[in-house]
């Protein structure tokens, strides 16, 4: 470096891209919110899509009640898609999409709006997340089982290089594996071995050698770009980042042979983290947010290429408008009134800086050594999700005991009370419960007006693709000509499911179950005195079942309460996720539980809990029920009136706390027969 | 208050299916009133009181963790409801009961299996039971075997699923009418346990994920070869895939049924109680206790006296009065 090099960039950076992840109710209502964004200074669109769209069911599924409109937009079919971009020219857009296991389905939508707005499916840019072992392991919205899924995602990428060159078609997740729980080296490892996955997918799917392969490959490498997390520990975050970077350029060097250097740039989007948000105090989110978003800006030779700030309010429930308003905001203070964006990167040359990264990446490695001995990330998703629950165990058991303070909730708890959640309420969005009703009609409506014999055979040919495995035949071609043909969501999944079959991700919670039970303190001790006397009282140890109904896939802490009982002594029936109210009520009576634990953060408690306390009520069961998730203050009271014998919040953080209480609510209800929990 | 254990007993002689869940419950119950409730229970489905055996097929599926049983199970569990129905237009009904490892040290346990067994909540003829294997050794949960007596007055065919291979699928034999060792490709485990009689011939061998082809198909010839080497060419070996498309489904259930159609079901049973009473009772009163009968074979030589119609716990009930 010459010794006349200015501290200052010669001209500022331009800012990264700005999105907001947004859009619930219906696609008009979204458009008109993206619109909104769009106006304020937003540069992309990330779009959010209800869970139903997000695992392939049309809202009316039995498994989409409750779910329509709620954690994002519901698209059924190309009609819905053009209502959502209505007016968005797709030509210019950059649009990023949270969705995984129908991502090649909502992609094909998206092309064929683009298509009837007159633009070339070559045109478009944005990103499809596309990641499917992080939803086995964190996020839970899979649809088909792991060969499958990935033959898709392969088929997924070969499809767009060729011929939508500027998408990007698949966002290799660590974000939320730091939300499961993740230590950043497992969240390093865990992205690069996934990534490994997926590229060696593809160079198998496509036959990818000779020249030729070679050429395609350095295209795929290019393509692939990573969605990341940041926590509040922001200076270990950056240098996270930094050694990312490393080990991909080596990667793509040693294991792929790309050379281009602007195809071994590590790229990246994210999302600052959403675990460490709180209930209490939750204004205190705001500055979490803002150091958070230094983790990812403050370098520049591992700066964020897009950002997506959570809202203060993420802990409490939906975000309003005005709440994501001021996440952009955020933002924008950063990128134009701060100076970061006018200097080369300030940490060269750091001997701490240098330190932490190279302490990451002996770590990442030795763990990406241990994935690949189990053969890959594919293969060692049992591995991982045990090694993820007993993170986040770890993580949970610092904060019970106060080890890793956390403001607001486990010290300087002293408060005035916020005028922030002073509103009716509460300070969040809540959607319209007509909404669900409105999109069923709506889509029979469309169902009974489209051409049904095109959308037959369309839907015949895409079985017929998905049912060989020849290379030859891209999935992503007969799901490109059922979309332009009208069919829908569910219809897409709905054959890909008969063919690929259906899939359970495992659980975690007996793999960390065998790493081994934490420490027995005092607490816990006292706990399991307890539950032998339970056990005395009832004849036979308490059993819980632990369920998360609908179609909410966050299951992190749902496993972690099933963890914590079976540490406590008890038998836990844990089920997992998507449950409809029909299988919690046939699984408590036929296992004859002492009471049922449910888990929901999607804001659908509303109807679901009620749906399951009528299930358990038809089949006899009288064993009490405890509710769990983001379950706003306002609608405590309702669940209790409905029957619901307590409700645990994100401030409950304090497991041991909740699991003593459910043991005296057992204790209290049993008269000492053997016929508890069941008439 | 405690249970009626005589009126559910009634309830599952009279194949009343709703009956299942409370009867469970008091048959895994400790608690001394319970205890007579259930021995009670027992009696209104022992042979005696159903005029013969119980009719169900009592299946023991076994192997280790991973070999792929829980989708081996769905898929069995689909071809028994939606296979060939009886002259009365009835489909098979099933329970199945899941035996899970215990966590030693909390005593409590994780009972995840359930989740892992595809079912139609609706179907109010299948019924899935996990139990945690408890402090007993050998796999088997403390109240299974009852359990699977009082199921199999009601049940066309009761399934105990346990984890192992070793022990575990001696302890299951005890108590099913047939065995089923479920193994997946490329697995030595069961190969080296046959072959220095570590593990007990099963009925049924089944080797998993033929999917996979060739790796597959050689397991299965390899167990052939050492089934045969061992002089038990009648044991039967199958290549399952229970994965869409499914291949070797219909092939397993109908070598379950052979096997059963084979046995002398009246002896195999008989000599199962008696064994259960001996272990029973050594668990209660130890080797103090069987010593004061005059020793194991004594006691065996009472129990061959006693009526074949007699439940387990009248069984133990007939040695504890040899205890004077």
């Amino acid at each position: 470096m010459s010794a006349e090099r200015s501290a200052r960039l010669s001209e500022p950076d331009r800012p990264w891209m700005m999105r907001t992840y947004a859009g619930h109710s219906t696609a008009k209502a979204s458009n008109e919110l993206y619109r909104r964004n769009l106006e304020k200074g937003q540069t992309g669109l990330s779009v959010a899509f209800d869970l139903p769209t997000q695992t392939g069911y049309d809202p009316d599924d039995e498994l989409a009640r409750g779910e329509v409109g709620k954690v994002g937009v519901p698209i059924s079919h190309r009609g819905d898609m053009a209502a959502l971009m209505d007016g968005i020219p797709l030509g210019e857009m950059n649009t990023s999409m949270t969705i995984n296991a129908t991502a090649a389905w909502l992609l094909a939508l998206y092309i064929v709006a683009a298509e009837n707005q007159g633009v070339a499916q070559d045109q478009l840019q944005g990103t499809t997340q596309n990641d499917i072992i992080k939803e086995f392991l964190a996020r839970g919205t899979y649809a088909f089982p792991p060969a499958p899924s990935m033959r898709l995602i392969a088929d997924m990428i070969a499809y767009t290089v060729e011929h939508v060159p500027k998408w990007n078609p698949i966002n290799i997740c660590s974000y939320h594996l730091q939300e499961a729980g993740a230590t950043p080296v497992q969240e390093i490892a865990y992205a690069m071995s996934n990534a490994i996955a997926v590229l060696d997918g593809v160079r198998a799917r496509v036959g990818a050698t000779g020249a030729e392969g070679e050429q395609l490959m350095e295209q795929v490498f290019g393509r692939i770009s990573f969605f990341v997390n940041a926590g509040v520990r922001f200076v270990e975050e950056h240098a996270k980042l930094r050694a990312m970077s490393i080990l991909w350029e080596e990667l793509g060097r040693e294991r792929y042979g790309v050379q281009d250097p602007r195809h071994l740039r590590f790229r990246y989007g994210v999302q600052v983290n959403s675990l460490g948000l709180t209930e209490a105090q939750p204004e205190n989110n705001v500055q979490r947010i803002v150091l958070e978003a230094l983790a990812v800006t403050l370098g520049r030779d591992a700066r964020a290429r897009a950002i997506q700030l959570p809202a203060w309010n993420e802990a409490l429930g939906l975000p309003r408008p005005w709440d994501q308003q001021w996440s952009l905001r955020i933002q924008q203070v950063l990128a134009y009134e701060t100076d970061i964006l006018e200097y080369p990167d300030i940490f060269e040359g750091s001997k701490v800086m240098d330190a932490l990264v190279a302490e990451l990446l002996e770590g990442a490695r030795a763990e990406m050594a241990v994935v690949a001995e189990h053969g890959g990330a594919v293969e060692a998703v049992p591995y991982m999700k045990g090694a993820l629950v007993d993170s986040h165990r770890k993580r949970l058991r610092r904060i019970e005991a106060g080890e890793q303070v956390v403001v607001g909730q486990n010290r300087f708890t002293e408060t005035e009370d916020s005028p922030l959640t002073a509103d009716a309420e509460g300070g969040i969005l809540v959607v319209d419960p007509a909404i669900e009703a409105q999109q069923i009609e709506a889509l029979r409506r469309w169902r009974a007006e489209r051409d049904q014999a095109a959308v037959d055979e369309a839907l015949a040919a895409l079985a017929k693709v998905a049912g060989k495995e020849d290379p030859s035949q891209n999935l992503m071609v007969p799901t490109i000509a059922a979309a332009r043909a009208g069919a829908t969501t569910g219809e897409w999944a709905g054959v890909l499911r008969r063919v690929f079959g259906s899939y359970r991700a495992p659980t975690g919670v007996g793999e960390a179950a065998a790493i081994g039970a934490p420490p027995i303190d005092s607490e816990l001790g006292e706990l399991r005195s307890e539950v032998s006397r339970l056990q005395e009282k009832l004849g036979r140890r308490p059993k819980i079942l632990v369920g998360k109904p609908g179609l909410d896939g966050h299951s992190n802490g749902a496993e972690q309460i099933a963890v914590r009982a079976r540490d406590s002594g008890m038998d836990v029936v844990y089920e997992g996720i998507r449950l409809t109210p029909a299988q919690i009520a046939a699984s408590a009576l036929q296992e004859g539980v002492h009471v049922i634990g449910l888990s929901i953060l999607s804001g659908s408690h509303r109807e679901l809990i009620p749906a399951v306390l009528d299930a358990l009520h038809d089949a006899g069961v009288s064993a009490p029920v405890v509710v769990g998730g983001i379950i706003p203050e306002q609608d405590v009271a309702a669940l209790q009136k409905a029957g619901v014998a307590a409700v645990y919040t994100p401030k409950d953080f304090d497991i041991t706390r909740i699991m003593r209480d459910i043991v005296a609510l057992v204790g209290a209800g049993s008269d000492g027969s053997s016929g508890n929990g069941s008439a | 208050m405690s249970t009626d254990g005589a009126a559910l007993g009634a309830r599952l002689r009279a194949r009343d299916l709703s009956a299942a869940p409370a009867a469970l419950n008091l048959l895994e119950s400790t608690a001394p009133a319970d205890r007579e409730q259930a021995a009670a229970l027992l009696r209104e489905v022992s042979p005696a009181a159903l005029g013969g055996e119980a009719p169900a097929h009592v299946i023991g599926v076994t192997g280790p963790p991973g070999a792929g049983k829980s989708t081996l199970l769905s898929a069995l569990l689909h071809a028994w409801r939606d296979g060939p129905r009886d002259q009365d237009g009835r489909a098979r009904t099933v329970a199945m009961l899941v035996v899970d490892p215990s966590s030693r040290q909390s005593g409590g346990s994780l009972l995840g299996d359930r989740a892992r067994i595809d079912f139609d909540p609706a179907d109010d003829g299948v019924l899935i039971r996990s139990t945690a294997a408890g402090q007993r050794l050998g796999g088997l949960a403390w109240a299974t075997r009852s359990a699977a007596e009082a199921l199999a007055a009601a049940f066309d065919v009761v399934v105990i699923e346990t984890v192992g291979v070793g022990q575990a699928e001696t302890d299951v034999a005890d108590v099913a009418d047939t065995v089923a060792v479920v193994v997946q490709p490329g697995g030595g485990d069961a190969l080296q346990f046959l072959k220095s009689g570590i593990m007990e011939i099963p009925d049924v061998l089944v080797v998993t994920k033929a999917d996979l082809g060739q790796i597959a198909t050689r397991t299965a010839r390899d167990l052939s070869a050492a089934l045969r080497s061992l002089g038990a060419g009648r044991a039967r070996v199958l290549s399952v895939c229970a994965t869409p498309p499914p291949k070797g489904v219909d092939e397993l259930v109908a070598a379950l049924e052979e096997h059963r159609a084979g046995l002398d079901l009246a002896q195999r049973r008989l000599a199962a109680r008696r064994a259960a009473a001996l272990t029973d009772f050594a668990v209660e009163h130890g080797e103090r206790g069987l010593r004061a009968l005059g020793g194991r074979s004594e006691a065996q030589a009472l129990l061959a006296e006693q009526d074949p119609g007699m439940d387990v716990p009248a069984l133990v009930a007939e040695l504890e009065r040899g205890l004077g």
